[in-house]
């Protein structure tokens, strides 16, 4: 069967629930060309090639309404290249290419200090107990609603500096934002509309927010941000505005649909692979491989769209400049080239470059705190769940084919041990 | 073309204690071979690691034990502290300096390089006059820097000698660098990065001299107390580290009839060595910093490359043609060379092999802001890539230099300035 169509099957909501025997077909031809003129990529040497190749941009995606002219020149010649040229400098730093790329992470990485990401672990912990508190009495959750939404969302915004009594506006917002990840989501114009509108919501809400980091600095990322360190000269060490509230929303979308999935996928493969669920109540400090395994079996970020800027020769074909390209991360992860017995869940295995947080220079800023927050939510379910069972094996999915993971996962269990 | 080896071997010896042969026992293992395994080296420390020595140890961040890991199931023999003294081909068999004498079926040959002695006997001899090769060496080197000395004078334009440059300033120790013949670098990175390297150094507070030379040393009660430089110039010093290459380590080959010189021992390009005719032995390997052979990325030219990524790659590539029988056909060493040096707060990288290289194009950032990926060219192809401070493409020219791709290879990048060529 040829390739060209199955990048289409893998967007299939039909497909959600296993896409990997169409990733499996996909890899026969590593670089291949949809008949939308798409570029797919799915073995693990091509992608990390590719991940780091100077010809790939992560900046002018192509646009969901592919350009038409007007036939106004003022609009089509000055207005919308102007808007485009504004779009583009108020990008967040994901959809940006170095230098500007790199200027945005560093300040991000300098705020976003190991030792502040370490100092989430007791607050973690705490979440999630009291989370788990609340399904007492009860003999059925829904793991996603009562349990993987509301932990990251707390998480992110403590880390940030957002008042507790904000986080359900925030949460809502997330999860709206969380669209303009989603590549085959972003085209569509009604989702466009809603997350224009969101996104002024947000932005104004944060411009007041990082006024008043201004006046009265915390320890948190927020302020760090939007005062700038001390050392060197107040341009290069501080994020002008706009640049400010896009990083913000980048932190808080990018850090929580993916951890959700993270935490759901993990306990639904752990349920279907008991043995393991068992061995993670008996001894957590298997946690860590558990969750590193799991990113590479059940990635929450399943591909990445690119853009190439010039033809590049790969893999006997030539992608031409302008194309895009999707590196699918988790079909990489399932190279029988790259890993031994790639379809099996195996926490065991020694040498494992999952791609689940991407590579290169866009390589996941979040990774040490969503590793925490895994690590701290799957301890504490497997530790305090008495004999928990899916109820519906496969769940419903979110229609998000690269942001993947269920909508609800429902549990029943006999009560909760004490925390 | 002599016969392959009869039979799968039972008894291998690595000679050479170092990065290249526990990797190739590693890999001996790793790829079945459950035979005995001896490694014979000349020092008696279990196999360490060399790059640190000159940077993280010397500055007093890492303890000098840099001992490299071993697998708790490596099972082998070592033979440390005793020196291979001869090789007989026909017997197949290596005499050691203790009188004992092993049989081998398959010899690894990994005996690396010393450092060059300061030529004049005399002055290598003072007190304070050293050289950087091993533990031993970083220790004493350490120790001294330690105690404050008034100056350094650094003698050579090499990596090494430059990360130990860049360590005095971090003590800050003043420190004087003579450079004799052109650029620092400049065999590695050409003139051009060569030049920018040494004034990054001088803005960093060395003293570099190029052009210069020790006339004499002088001493005090066999205590090093300064140089005199051709023209006349006195320096007071300490110490003097002469970092003036490397001698590669074949005295103990002589009489076997390899092709070995102080170039190196000749192999083939499955790591054979060869015979002073040119015949193929084809049950001794060489890998590592001792090995010479024809490098399909530098046109089949006979060259050694004494860089840790080689070492590690050609040890597996020997192992696993060590065991090859007759019909699994022999792994043809194709490493394309690689690089790293950390000094001056900067991390250089390289790829490929500069020498010849006619071309230079910057392709990502800039000389001036000291973050860039530079290319070379020769003859209109693209034969290395340099990075200071931005390796993240070079994986991308990596992979155009083995194809050998057109000079320049990639136009139309990310953060690519318009290109020019230039000298390198
Ligand atoms: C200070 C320093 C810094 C370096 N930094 C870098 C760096 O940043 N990046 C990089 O790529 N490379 C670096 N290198 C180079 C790298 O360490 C070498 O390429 C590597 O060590 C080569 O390994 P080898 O096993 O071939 O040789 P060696 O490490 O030289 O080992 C050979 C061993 O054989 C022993 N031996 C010699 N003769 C005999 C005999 N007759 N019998 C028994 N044993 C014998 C020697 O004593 C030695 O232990 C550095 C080297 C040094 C010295
Ligand atoms: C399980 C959880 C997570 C997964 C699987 C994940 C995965 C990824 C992946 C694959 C990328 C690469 C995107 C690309 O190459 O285009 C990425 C980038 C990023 N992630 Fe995460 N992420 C997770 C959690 C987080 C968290 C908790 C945060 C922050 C709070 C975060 C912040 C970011 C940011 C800012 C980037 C952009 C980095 C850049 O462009 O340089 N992520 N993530």
């Amino acid at each position: 069967m040829s390739c060209t169509t199955l990048f289409e099957q893998v967007l299939d909501p039909d497909n959600r629930a296993n896409p990997y025997p169409l990733f499996a077909e996909l890899r026969r031809q590593p670089v291949c060309r949809q008949e939308d003129g798409t570029y797919v990529v799915s073995t693990h040497a091509e992608i990390a090639r590719l991940i780091s190749d100077p010809r790939i941009s992560s900046e002018d995606l192509p646009d969901p309404q592919k350009f038409r002219w007007t036939g106004h020149p003022i609009t089509d010649l000055f207005v919308r290249p102007i808007r485009a040229e504004i779009r583009r400098r108020h990008q967040p730093f994901i959809f940006r290419d170095p230098p500007d790329h790199d200027r945005l992470r560093g300040l991000v990485m300098r705020a976003f200090s190991p030792e502040r990401v370490r100092r989430m672990r007791e607050e973690t912990t705490d979440l999630t107990n009291e989370l788990i508190e609340k399904f007492a009495g009860k003999a059925r959750i829904d793991l996603v609603d009562d349990f993987s939404y509301p932990l990251p969302v707390t998480v992110i915004c403590k880390l940030l500096g957002v008042p507790p009594e904000d986080e359900p506006q925030f949460q809502g917002w997330a999860t709206q934002l969380a669209t303009a990840l989603e590549p085959n989501q972003r085209a569509d114009a009604e989702t466009q509309a809603k997350n224009e509108q969101c996104f002024t919501e947000i932005s104004e809400f944060l411009r007041d927010l990082i006024a008043k980091k201004r006046d009265e600095p915390q320890d948190d990322i927020l302020t760090d941000l939007a005062n700038g360190s001390d050392s060197g000269d107040a341009d290069t060490e501080r994020m002008n505005d706009f640049d400010l509230v896009a990083t913000a929303v980048l932190l808080l979308v990018a850090g929580h649909e993916t951890t959700v999935n993270l935490i759901t996928n993990s306990v639904l493969t752990l349920l279907r692979f008991p043995e393991h669920w068992q061995r993670l109540r008996d001894d957590s400090a298997i946690a860590p491989r558990l969750i590193e395994e799991m990113l590479r079996y059940e990635p929450p970020v399943q591909y990445r769209t690119r853009l190439a800027i010039a033809d590049i020769p790969i893999a006997g074909v030539t992608i031409p400049k302008d194309a895009p390209v999707v590196l699918l991360l988790a079909s990489g992860n399932r190279d029988p080239n790259r890993f031994a017995d790639p379809d099996r869940f195996d926490p065991d295995r020694s040498d494992n470059r999952h791609l689940g947080f991407g590579g290169g220079l866009h390589y996941c800023v979040g990774a040490p705190l969503a590793r925490i927050e895994a690590e701290v939510a799957l301890v504490a379910l497997a530790k305090r769940l008495n004999n928990p069972r899916l109820v519906e094996d496969p769940p419903p999915y979110r229609p998000g084919a690269s942001l993947r993971g269920p909508r609800h996962l429902c549990l029943s269990f006999d009560g909760i041990a004490a925390g | 073309m002599s016969e392959a080896p009869s039979g799968a071997p039972e008894r291998i010896v690595v000679v050479g204690a170092s990065l290249a042969g526990l990797s190739a026992a590693h890999a001996l293992r790793g790829e079945g071979f459950a035979g005995s395994l001896t490694l014979v080296g000349d020092e008696r420390h279990a196999p360490y690691d060399r790059p640190p020595l000159s940077k993280q140890v010397l500055r007093g961040l890492f303890s000098p034990d840099t001992t490299l890991p071993r697998h708790p199931d490596l099972n082998a023999e070592f033979r440390l502290g005793t020196p291979a003294s001869s090789l007989d081909l026909d017997a197949r068999t290596v005499s050691l300096g203790d009188g004992t004498t092993l049989p081998y079926d398959r010899l690894l040959i990994a005996t690396g390089t010393r450092a060059r002695p300061w030529p004049k006997s005399d002055e290598a001899s003072l007190d304070g006059v050293f050289t950087l090769r091993n533990r031993d060496d970083a220790t004493k080197l350490s120790g001294r820097l330690k105690a404050g000395p008034r100056r350094v004078v650094l003698v050579g334009g090499g990596f090494i000698g430059f990360e130990v440059a860049s360590t005095c300033r971090d003590l800050d120790i003043p420190v004087t660098v003579l450079v004799r013949d052109g650029q620092p670098l400049e065999a590695a990175l050409g003139p051009r990065l060569g030049g920018l390297v040494g004034e990054i150094a001088r803005e960093r507070g060395v003293d570099l001299r190029l052009g210069a030379e020790i006339e004499r040393m002088e001493a005090e009660g066999g205590r090093l107390t300064g140089v005199t430089l051709k023209g006349g110039e006195r320096i007071e010093a300490d110490i003097v580290v002469a970092a003036i290459g490397a001698v590669r380590n074949v005295e103990w080959l002589e009489g076997a009839g390899l092709a070995a010189d102080e170039g190196g021992v000749l192999c083939d390009g499955y790591c054979r060595v060869l015979r002073q005719n040119g015949d193929i032995v084809p049950d001794v390997f060489a890998a590592g910093d001792i090995a010479r052979w024809p490098n399909p990325h530098q046109d089949e030219a006979l060259v050694a490359v004494e860089h840790w990524g080689n070492a590690r790659a050609q040890a597996k590539a020997a192992a696993r043609n060590m065991l090859a029988g007759p019909a699994a056909g022999l792994a043809r060493h194709d490493h394309l060379p690689d690089f790293w040096s950390q000094q001056f707060g900067l991390t250089i990288k390289l790829v490929g092999l500069t020498e010849g290289a006619d071309s230079l194009v910057i392709a990502h950032g800039s000389l001036e802001e000291r973050r860039f990926v530079a290319l070379y060219g020769r003859e209109g192809r693209t034969v290395a890539a340099a990075s200071i401070d931005s390796a993240r493409w070079l994986p991308a020219y990596a992979a155009a230099i083995r194809e050998r791709a057109p000079f320049p290879p990639i136009s139309d990048a990310v953060d690519q300035p318009r290109l020019r060529i230039e000298e390198p």
